[in-house]
């Protein structure tokens, strides 16, 4: 399986996922400038975090407009599997891949810590290998990420179960306090209608090794590829 | 013939703004007791190119649908009028 980390400039966790992808789990794996206009030959693409255009005007909204951002929608529109990571969750929701939007945590603090966060329906690409209501700990590491969407939208997509991970304490109880940056529903990642497009606020691929100090991570990215191994019928 | 577009994003009502309220709260501890509320925004300015008024005001909005505002947060409100200079 060939992943694709998409640059943007004012991406930082590009080599995180670089190193996670290509080092820890041993995949073809190639950065992919926000200048490039094609995605042939991957099969599974990831937005990193960072502050992509130092997030001016707003996190994400003017790399949604980056000339790579077409090819993405198309990936996207033909089923392919696209993973956004904080600062990629931003852009994906900017771009209308993902609903709602992503804002200043209530606290106003920029939060950088371990967080558990649980999975919902385990019927995405990036969460087959989970079972419903598994916590992970997994680094956080922003100031923007209180999930928002309007009353009738998040009605909307918590029917459809597209709420796929939200904060919880280390039993998966979805607390006051385990919500540290206020979203609403406790939501730390959704996907789209399809299912193909996911995106979360903590961060899986730095935190997977055990020497980072927890492995959880490399579960979503495990996931996709035995998905993708099931669909080859290897 | 340039235009100056005057652009100015607020928050939806629904959206919680804490920028806003801790703001409101320096202004409590300054002494400022009758302050109620406040909402932090943006203001922009768009210098462009167009025939007439009509269009700029048109394309103000269609940047400001596009890019400058987020239509799921936030709103936004153009006036339009000729730059000087």
């Amino acid at each position: 399986m060939n992943f694709g980390v998409i640059v943007f400039p004012g991406s930082n966790g590009d080599h995180d996922c670089l190193h996670t992808i290509g080092e820890t789990l041993g995949q073809p794996v190639r950065a992919i400038w926000h200048r490039e206009t094609s995605l042939d030959g991957i099969d599974c693409v990831v937005l990193p975090g960072g502050f992509a255009y130092g997030d001016y005007l707003r996190a994400g909204a003017i790399a949604r407009f980056s000339p790579i951002m077409a090819a993405v929608e198309r990936f996207a529109g033909a089923g392919g599997p696209v993973l956004g990571i904080c600062n990629g969750f931003q852009v994906l929701t900017e771009a209308g891949l993902l609903p709602g939007a992503l804002l200043r945590n209530a606290n106003l603090e920029f939060r950088c810590q371990w967080q558990h966060i649980r999975a919902a329906r385990p019927d995405t690409p990036f969460t087959g290998g989970l079972v419903e209501g598994q916590v992970l700990r997994l680094p956080v590491a922003h100031g923007e990420g209180r999930y928002f969407a309007s009353p009738e939208e998040l009605a909307r997509i918590e029917a459809n179960g597209q709420v796929v991970f939200r904060y919880c304490d280390a039993a998966g109880a979805t607390t006051e306090a385990a919500n540290h940056n206020g979203s609403l529903n406790a939501i730390a990642g959704v996907c789209n209608e399809r299912r193909n497009v996911v995106g979360l606020m903590p961060h899986p691929e730095r935190g997977a090794e055990a020497l980072l100090g927890g492995a959880d991570g490399r579960l979503l990215f495990e996931s996709v590829l035995a998905r993708a191994r099931a669909v080859a019928g290897v | 013939m340039v235009w100056l577009a005057k652009v100015y994003v607020t928050l939806k009502p629904v959206v919680n703004d804490p920028q806003g309220l801790a703001i409101a709260e320096g202004l409590h501890n300054m002494g400022y007791t009758g302050v109620e509320d406040v909402r932090a925004g943006k203001y922009l300015e768009v210098r462009l190119n167009a025939p007439d008024q009509p269009t700029a005001q048109r394309l103000a909005e269609e940047m400001s649908d596009r890019l400058l505002a987020n239509t799921v947060i936030e709103n936004y409100r153009c006036d339009v009028v000729r730059a000087e200079g």
